[in-house]
């Protein structure tokens, strides 16, 4: 089973994507949520990132923040997927383990 | 001289994630009550607290956005958005809050206080405060 990396630092504003995306091997998941969730966004100078890691990785995004922040799903980069507190708690189940990059 | 001073306020974090924006709401409407100049500036992240459409019922936390349409009721005459950091993030004024303005006394209106600027004004207008708060 592979890993869940999780994100919660603006793209912006921590390197915490960018460390992830380097350390993380194809085949497991990232799971964007607080500040993490406006690196999802389609049109952004961070948008790169995320679409590269989707070329081997999966991405999901938590709704909960995305729309606490007024953020659009039209803009969400094609590829992520939205999950709820539920779909977060099943991808937990789902990989072996979690590594947090806060 | 004036005892009034030119108070500029420094955003540069996003909402929720953090508590700099909310705190720095509560500074701006204690300076606004005190009869100061006061102007805010959105920088980096910061142009996030702007953004319109904010839902917080799914995260349990207080959604303050609807304040700074308010913004102008308290006399905050002017909110800076960095066009930069704007642009970065793919944003447009449109994706952003209205924020109204009207002198009560000369009944003088402006439709919307909230003003893109270039990075050259922007180090202008630091400049010309008497004090800058971070956030």
């Amino acid at each position: 089973m592979s890993d869940l990396h999780t994100v919660n630092k603006s793209p912006f504003e921590k390197n915490s994507l960018d460390t992830c995306l380097r350390l993380s091997k194809a085949g497991s998941s990232i799971l964007l949520y607080e500040d993490g969730v406006y690196a999802a966004l389609a049109g952004t100078s961070a948008s790169d990132k995320i679409t590269g890691a989707l070329a081997d990785r999966k991405v999901y995004v938590l709704e909960p923040d995305f729309r606490a922040r007024g953020l659009k799903a039209d803009r969400l980069i094609e590829g992520v997927e939205m999950v709820d507190y539920a779909g977060f708690v099943d991808l937990v189940d789902a990989c072996s383990k979690v590594q947090a990059w806060v | 001289m004036s005892d009034k001073k030119q108070f500029m306020f420094l955003n540069r974090r996003a909402p929720y994630g953090t508590i700099y924006a909310w705190e720095s709401l509560e500074v701006v409407l204690i300076a606004a009550a005190f009869e100061q100049a006061v102007s805010l500036a959105f920088i980096d992240d910061g142009v996030y607290q702007l953004v319109t459409g904010q839902d917080t019922t799914g995260i349990g936390m207080k959604n303050f956005s609807p304040t700074y349409k308010t913004l102008g009721d308290y006399e905050v005459r002017h909110m800076y958005v960095d066009k930069d950091s704007l642009e970065a993030r793919g944003l447009s004024v449109d994706d952003l809050v209205v924020v109204p303005w009207e002198d009560w006394e000369t009944e003088e209106t402006v439709d919307n206080i909230v003003e893109v600027v270039d990075s050259a004004k922007l180090a202008e207008l630091l400049e010309e405060s008497d004090v800058v708060f971070s956030f």
